[in-house]
């Protein structure tokens, strides 16, 4: 396609520079437009819309004596609902958990006698059981206090909280605050 | 028949890649009975791709039929249940042979130049085995199914700042559930694919570098022999053996490494009273709980899966030849195999005070061979020459520091 005397034309300087900036410039534009074809299917192994829907559910907490836990199911996670005795909410009260992850009682609950966390224990997310002063990992032996604190390793935080609200002294409403 | 013949062979160099690569291929005639088992990882390969590709048609990946379906295979499909333990039990035995095929590889130095290519890409082959496995494992949709999903996914939480979105990315989900299951029935039976391409290339470079042999010296012409049919049929009679041993879980003992817990079908709500990895992960898991820092020992857990591919530049010892030639290098690979069977024990423990201390001290002894091979070796090679090596060996050592190793017969 070229003469021997477009090829001397197509070694010039300004030649090259206009041949490097239309090759960056094409790459540019087709990696802007492989990350915007991939976008499609990398979002779409994002929750669908019928799972993030069940992002709050209402929960009749009138039927939970105290001292009791209901778990409750949100967003596909186990959720506790602990109904504390004055005695473990005053003992909680008075601590701030383990030097793991100290925080104070009052900043994990809404009302002192309901204690909502998420139910997956933060090592690598096994369901903890209730036992008498707080809760007990059967995975790798983490252990929580009643106010859901981390006490002893492996797990590194306390169990989490969720957004919430009472709709009414016996109604709760998970996932939105 | 040989016009056909004749005809492919002008559009396709069948005759010829039949006689170079299966028949006359050169093979060194002193290889032992550990060099059998790339050919058994073949095999239970195309095992896999076969019993899966029965049992998918039968199967459903939707979280509230997948369990019944497991059953249904089991109960009234003709002989599923002879298919599914064959697939069941064909997992176990892939790692079981690809695990043996490592060892031989590092106990006879074959990863060392000209094969560092073969020994990568087997590495690649080996996260596939590990990915494609791992998603397996998910569809009968048991408790530990579901719980071992659970806890190996929520490892991606800890990388920084993203952990958690790539957690519910990978799950399609806040928790693992149908998006989950659905999408590693997909990948599961991608990954297969990808993993016969790996072997393509892993063959390739086989033949082109040639297989190692137990003295790890490159054998002249006349010491190789053709494949066929002498190699053929020590790749057979091995094969016997292997489907003795395969047969004998398939039909008297499947459910041998099937956890008990795992007929129970998956509740997200309550996680059994522990949860075990089956038994080919267990080493891993084990180095995962011995770490007392979650994201620590999630790196440590995949740096110790990984960091094979580094032995070609840890080990820089000159000697040619296998453990067999190498003293310091022989106690290493036996206290690394020992080490490897004592975390796979520990693995399976409840994390006992006493079993977390014995799993640490393993899990340090481990990546100390890897970080000590440097120097061990090079201090192997010096006492070695210094005691004096047959100058047959010096005469190669020479011969490969002038040419790079293979490069001169
Ligand atoms: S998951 Fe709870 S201690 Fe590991």
């Amino acid at each position: 396609m070229s003469t021997s005397e477009s090829d001397n034309e197509a070694d010039l300087p300004e030649a090259k520079d206009r041949r490097h900036f239309l090759e960056k410039a094409t790459c540019a534009v087709a990696g802007v437009g492989i990350v915007a074809a991939a976008w499609p299917f990398v979002s779409s192994m994002n929750p669908a819309s019928n799972v993030l829907s069940k992002s709050t559910v209402e929960i009749d907490i009138g039927s939970i004596k105290t001292g009791e836990v209901k778990t409750v199911e949100w967003q596909s996670k186990p959720v506790f609902i602990f109904h504390r005795t004055p005695t473990q909410i005053s003992a909680m009260q008075d601590s701030t958990g383990s030097e793991i992850d100290p925080q104070a009682d009052d900043d994990r609950v809404l009302k002192p006698e309901w204690l909502v966390v998420i139910g997956l224990c933060t090592h690598l997310g096994c369901v903890p059981s209730k036992k008498q002063e707080g809760w007990f990992c059967p995975c790798h032996g983490s252990r929580y206090d009643n106010s859901g604190r981390i006490l002893r390793s492996p797990a590194p935080k306390n169990l989490h909280l969720l957004p919430y609200q009472f709709l009414s002294a016996d109604k709760l409403l998970l996932g939105k605050a | 028949m040989s016009k056909v013949k004749k005809w492919v062979d002008q559009r396709f160099p069948l005759s010829s890649f039949i006689k170079h690569d299966l028949v006359e291929y050169p093979t060194p005639r002193n290889l032992s009975y550990w060099w059998n088992f790339g050919f058994l990882a073949g095999f239970v390969l195309i095992l896999q791709l076969l019993t899966g590709i029965f049992l998918a048609m039968h199967y459903k990946p939707d979280a509230l039929l997948a369990f019944d379906s497991v059953d249904h295979i089991m109960r009234e499909v003709n002989y599923g249940w002879l298919i599914r333990y064959m697939h069941a039990v064909g997992a176990s035995a892939f790692f079981a042979v690809i695990y043996i095929h490592m060892a031989r590889t590092l106990y006879y130095g074959s990863y060392r130049a000209p094969r560092e290519l073969m020994w990568w890409s087997g590495q690649a082959l080996l996260l596939a085995l590990m990915a494609t496995a791992f998603m397996g494992y998910l569809l009968p949709w048991g408790q530990m199914s579901f719980w071992g999903a659970q806890v190996i996914t929520g490892l991606f939480g800890t990388a920084p700042f993203f952990g958690d979105e790539i957690v519910i990315w990978l799950r399609g989900d806040f928790a693992v559930g149908d998006a989950t299951l659905t999408r590693f029935f997909a990948l599961h039976y991608l990954l297969p694919f990808l993993i016969v391409s790996i072997v393509v290339i892993h063959l390739i470079a086989l033949h082109h570098v040639k297989s190692s042999n137990p003295s790890g010296i490159n054998l002249s012409a006349k010491n190789n022999i053709p494949f066929h049919p002498y190699f053929t049929a020590k790749d057979l009679f091995g094969l016997g053996i292997f489907l003795i041993i395969y047969s004998y879980f398939v039909f008297f003992n499947p459910e041998f490494l099937i956890l008990a817990e795992n007929n129970i079908p998956a509740n997200p709500l309550q996680t059994p009273s522990q949860i075990v990895p089956e038994w080919y992960f267990l080493p891993f898991y084990a180095i995962l709980r011995s770490v007392p820092d979650l994201l620590g020992g999630v790196l440590a857990m995949g740096l110790s899966v990984m960091i094979f591919a580094t032995l070609p530049f840890l080990d820089r010892s000159k000697i040619p030849g296998g453990a067999k030639y190498r003293p310091i290098y022989r106690v290493m690979f036996y206290i690394f195999v020992l080490d490897v069977i004592v975390l796979t024990y520990v693995g399976a423990q409840m994390p006992t005070e006493f079993w977390t201390l014995v799993g640490r001290i393993a899990t340090l002894i481990y990546f100390l061979t890897f970080a000590l091979l440097p120097f061990l070796s090079k201090y192997e090679e010096k006492k070695l020459r210094q005691k004096g090596l047959p100058e047959e060996i010096e005469e190669l050592i020479r011969c490969e520091e002038q040419y790079g190793r293979g490069g001169k017969k």
